[in-house]
């Protein structure tokens, strides 16, 4: 094991009263991928804003491959890739402009910028696109458009910022695959995403990230092990009962089952749900518990932090996102850095 | 993907010899900016009508009614309908600034190891030469009405370049507007505060003598009141070199007072 290839110690960074990242510590492995996962708000653009250079911090350091974002800024943006939140591809030129333009300004020289583009553009499947205007694509070409952009300079290192948001499942499952096979070439990912299955799928490590700290960090496998594969939730027809039911299931459940204050509902995290569910439905019925609602789900990111914060992340993320969060945020940003 | 492994081409991003990148940076941008105008139908229509739309308007609609010296109300007006062209085109800076920043696509910029005041000269020098452009069709439709340039070529070429010049000076101020404003249409309603005074309290469209008293001072210490004078000077054949000297003095003063501050603005915007 050589030097991480992205190390991050005790970064801090405030918007005016607003404590966005409040000390963060990562490592992240040459070759491997972090997944950095949590509501809106909770730091994680911040962070790789920071790590992309495109915001200093208030304190701490980070070091991509060996160049201190602060001190040398030019060497990291030489090392790295950035996919932000939205394509920030030009709607009037071709995609394989988009891509020229990426490479004539990383100084590559103009004939190696226009092999570049070709190359990427058969590689991301737009050859036939890439002659067209941008404002003629659907919304997965022109996440696909950025993500080429973004790897113009063969980074090592590359930031991605909820790459599929906003995307229809088919061209999420897509822009997966393109970035799982980007992995098996050796490039270093940092991955945010507000989607536990996105990370579960595509990370190395997960760390979750909520106001401004990291509250878990693990393997996939590990967090299982915390939080259940899968949650049975379910509603007690006698919500005064609630203590009763959960003494009785927590002997069955993977991690801490918790009641949610506002609709009453138990989530009891398992880790096999095929024998666990019947037995959840024996124990409740031979203690004379009526159960009003009963339901199997993958864990969300609303069940990791109910186990691990005890309050939903949705809440928070709901109220953002009606004001259209990301993009706010995004400003806000900008204006107090 | 597979490709990539097996890539043949060599891409090496350069991260030394800083100073080259302001200038072949700028161009690439420039080029970014003027491709991105070509390839929009409705935004190259727009660029080529409204010239000779404002050229027509004014001459027919204000001509027979202002007296000026001289009575050649088109000649008088050629140079004022310039200037207002320019500085409203400079206001173009602020809102392809703002969207830039809006879209994310700054972010991109920003995560290169480009120049950074390259996304601002960039933008600048493409609205000149959008500018450029859009003060050669307005000659050309002036001409066709009876506009004529009467202080042989190397006068057209300074009043031309005078009037330019000052477009550019003036995209310097719309830039801080663009950089400072939270959207492109914010951007677009901000701008035009400071630009409409700009324009008509000031000797574009009329001689400052009929102004009141008060607006008259104003009115005269505009720099859009000098350049528009300089330039008129230049067209009717008798220049005058202490308003030519200072046009170039404003032009000169609102680059260096403006570009830094800008350049502060875009560092800022983290």
């Amino acid at each position: 094991m050589g030097e991480p290839a992205i190390l991050v110690e005790g970064l801090t960074k405030s918007y005016g009263p607003v404590r966005a990242l409040r000390g963060i510590d990562m490592a992240v492995p040459q070759g491997s991928v972090l997944g950095l996962l949590g509501p809106n708000g909770a730091g994680k653009t911040t962070a790789v804003r920071i790590l992309a250079t495109l915001l200093r911090p208030d304190a701490g350091r980070a070091v991509i491959v060996g160049h201190d974002v602060v001190r040398e800024p030019d060497e990291v943006r030489a090392t790295i890739g950035l996919t932000g939140q939205y394509a920030a591809v030009d709607e009037n030129l071709t995609g394989r402009e988009n891509l020229e333009l990426v490479g004539r300004l990383l100084h590559v020289g103009r004939s190696a910028a226009r092999a570049r583009a070709d190359e990427l553009l058969a590689d991301f499947d737009l050859v036939e696109a890439g002659r067209r205007p941008v404002r003629t694509y659907s919304g997965g070409m022109r996440r696909r458009l950025d993500l080429a952009a973004s790897l113009v300079g063969r980074p090592a290192v590359l930031f991605l910022d909820e790459p599929t948001t906003g995307l229809d499942p088919r061209s999420r499952v897509g822009l997966w695959d393109v970035i799982a096979r980007l992995v098996t070439e050796g490039t270093t990912i940092l991955l945010t995403t507000q989607y536990l299955e996105e990370a579960d799928r595509l990370a190395d490590r997960i760390a979750v990230i909520d106001e401004g700290s990291v509250i878990a960090e693990g393997t996939s496998e590990e967090l299982k092990d915390r939080l259940g594969e899968d949650v049975v939730e379910l509603r007690l027809a006698d919500r005064s009962r609630t203590e009763e039911g959960l003494a009785l299931l927590r002997p069955l459940a993977a991690a801490e089952p918790a009641p949610d204050p506002e609709t009453g509902r138990l989530n009891v995290p398992v880790r096999h749900a095929a024998g666990t569910l019947a037995e959840v439905v024996r124990r409740l019925d031979a203690a004379g518990l009526e159960v009003a609602e009963l339901s199997l789900h993958r864990p969300s990111l609303d069940d990791v932090f109910l186990a691990l914060t005890g309050r939903r992340a949705a809440h928070e993320a709901e109220l953002e996102t009606a004001g259209d969060a990301p993009e706010r945020g995004r400003r806000q940003g900008r204006k107090a850095a | 993907m597979t490709a990539t492994t097996r890539s043949m081409v060599r891409v090496v991003p350069r991260t030394t010899r800083r100073s080259w990148w302001v200038v072949g940076d700028a161009a690439t941008i420039t080029w970014r900016n003027l491709l991105q105008v070509v390839r929009n139908p409705q935004l190259a229509v727009i660029d080529t009508i409204t010239p000779i739309m404002f050229v027509l308007l004014f001459a027919y609609v204000f001509g027979g009614a202002i007296r000026v010296p001289g009575g050649d109300y088109i000649s008088y007006l050629m140079p004022g309908i310039f200037v207002q062209t320019v500085v409203f085109g400079a206001t173009g800076t602020a809102i392809g600034l703002a969207e830039d920043l809006q879209k994310g696509v700054v972010d991109r910029f920003r995560s290169l190891p480009m120049a950074p005041s390259a996304v601002l000269v960039g933008r600048t020098l493409s609205d000149a030469l959008r500018n450029l452009y859009t003060v050669l069709v307005m000659t050309a439709v002036g001409y066709v009405i009876g506009f004529r340039f009467h202080g042989g070529l190397a006068g057209a070429v300074l009043a031309l370049a005078l009037v330019v010049g000052f477009g550019y000076a003036i995209s310097w101020l719309s830039a801080n507007i663009g950089l400072l404003a939270k959207s492109a249409q914010a951007a677009q309603g901000a701008i035009f505060i400071p630009v409409f005074p700009l324009t008509f309290a000031s000797s574009a469209f009329v001689p400052v003598q009929t102004m009141p008293s008060w607006l008259r001072p104003i009115a005269e210490a505009n720099p859009v009141t000098v350049v528009v004078n300089a330039a008129r000077g230049l067209v009717s054949g008798a220049p005058d070199t202490a308003t030519i000297v200072g046009a170039l003095a404003w032009i000169v003063v609102i680059v260096l007072v403006f570009a830094p501050i800008a350049l502060v603005n875009y560092r800022r915007r983290g």
